[in-house]
């Protein structure tokens, strides 16, 4: 891959850590009870810090003197390519709880995959986030398994979410000509290793927590070409309200 | 102004300077600094953020520069790195027993695989030592810690994840 192709895989990386930090931070205070608002905020905080790394490496390698922060704030939704998944609202803690599991499994495959490739930069920013992901997954299986399992409420809370989100789902193994070209470099996994290892992992994991993954769901996709669903934009208004209002604010 | 200060005497320098978060270890014991290079135009430091998204890393950048600043040596780089990444392995049995001292449970065990990661090691309470204790949330006050209870002294504790 040339510099510019890798930032431009950087940039998609990048942004579904970022949209996912956002969405993380928004339940600061709002959490369930405080432990459990502390560990939503953390992974939120793991999330920006691996955003903030791909998109300074993103920003570097397309040379155009743009920064982290311009990748960040200055772009608007059709720039964007975070799966349509991240962008998804809080609509309740299930909401929470399905969006960043399916996603921490996504994570976790393709940061294995990136702790591979001979770019020191992008294994090293991977071999750390792997070691953040595997706390992410362990604890979001957890609340699978508690609220999946627990009462009827709670087993009917969360399978509406995971009914409502798994359109977004296909997304996360999709390939196009930009995907193709990172498997030929050995970056990312193919569209096939991905979905066989997601469908795996969240079949034996809905095993255990009495829910079902839906039948016959149209599988929505879009966000490779800057495609989204309506909530992005309202998102990014909020994330980049101080930026667009005082263009080059300093503290 | 040519720089004119040997490897060792820099790293003196750092070791003055505090963990933001954990004042009772520095950033050497912490295992941050990874290498010091020093050339007569300027200081190279190479330090290794703990997690991904370490509010304290800017602070802790910021903080380098000013001890060096303070003693003289004008032309400071600051440069991260992320490989190898940062493991609690790097910490010694010293700076454990100072976390220990300061209400902080030191990382259990050693980091060799994704399975003694996620083991889940006994964790003994820094203040009655009891090693009867319960894991509230795989989430503390940082990033880097987990929050326990002892159940003999009843005290909530920070433990210092192994990563």
């Amino acid at each position: 891959m040339d510099d510019l192709n890798l930032s431009k895989f950087c940039i998609r990386l990048g942004d579904h850590c970022l949209i996912m930090a956002h969405r993380q931070s928004e339940l600061c205070s709002k959490g369930p009870f405080l432990e459990e608002d502390i560990a939503q905020i953390n992974l939120g905080l793991d999330l920006l810090g691996q955003a903030e790394a791909l998109l300074i490496y993103a920003a570097k390698l397309e040379g155009k003197g743009r920064t982290a922060d311009d990748l960040a704030f200055r772009r608007s939704e059709r720039q964007f390519h975070n799966f349509m998944l991240t962008e998804q609202p809080n609509t309740d803690f299930a909401f929470v709880i399905v969006r960043q599991y399916f996603m921490s499994l996504y994570l976790l495959k393709t940061y294995q995959v990136l702790a591979e490739v001979e770019d020191e930069t992008l294994s090293g920013i991977a071999l750390k986030a792997l070691k953040e992901l595997t706390y992410h997954e362990r604890h979001l299986s957890m609340w699978i398994l508690r609220l999946g399992d627990g009462t009827d409420e709670s087993q009917q809370r969360m399978q509406t979410a995971v009914n409502e989100l798994w359109m977004f789902v296909g997304e996360l193994y999709e390939e196009d000509a930009l995907d193709l070209l990172a498997q030929q470099a050995s970056y990312a996994p193919k569209g096939e290793e991905m979905k066989s290892f997601l469908m795996a992992q969240i079949t034996a994991k809905f095993a255990e927590a009495s829910l079902t993954i839906p039948e016959s769901i149209y599988m929505t996709t879009g966000s490779k070409q800057g495609i989204h669903t309506e909530y992005l934009g309202f998102l990014l208004t909020e994330m980049q309200y101080l930026q667009r209002a005082y263009p080059d604010a300093k503290w | 102004m040519k720089i004119n200060r040997s490897k060792e005497s820099i790293y003196q320098l750092l070791a003055q300077v505090p963990d933001p978060e954990i004042p009772v270890v520095n950033i050497i014991e912490m295992g941050m600094i990874r290498d010091v290079i020093v050339t007569p135009e300027k200081v190279e430091v190479f330090l290794c953020p703990t997690y991904s998204g370490c509010p304290a890393m800017d602070m802790i950048e910021s903080m380098v520069k000013e001890k060096l600043l303070a003693s003289g040596v004008l032309n400071v780089l600051v440069t991260l790195v992320y490989k190898p990444a940062w493991t609690t392995d790097w910490m010694n049995a010293q700076t454990k027993e100072k976390l220990r001292a300061f209400g902080i449970a030191p990382p259990v065990g050693k980091v060799l695989s994704k399975k003694s990661l996620l083991a889940n090691e006994t964790v003994a309470c820094p203040q009655c030592r009891s090693e009867n204790t319960k894991i509230k949330s795989m989430f503390g006050s940082t990033a880097c810690k987990a929050l326990y209870t002892c159940s003999d002294c009843l005290e909530p504790f920070d433990y210092f994840k192994c990563i």
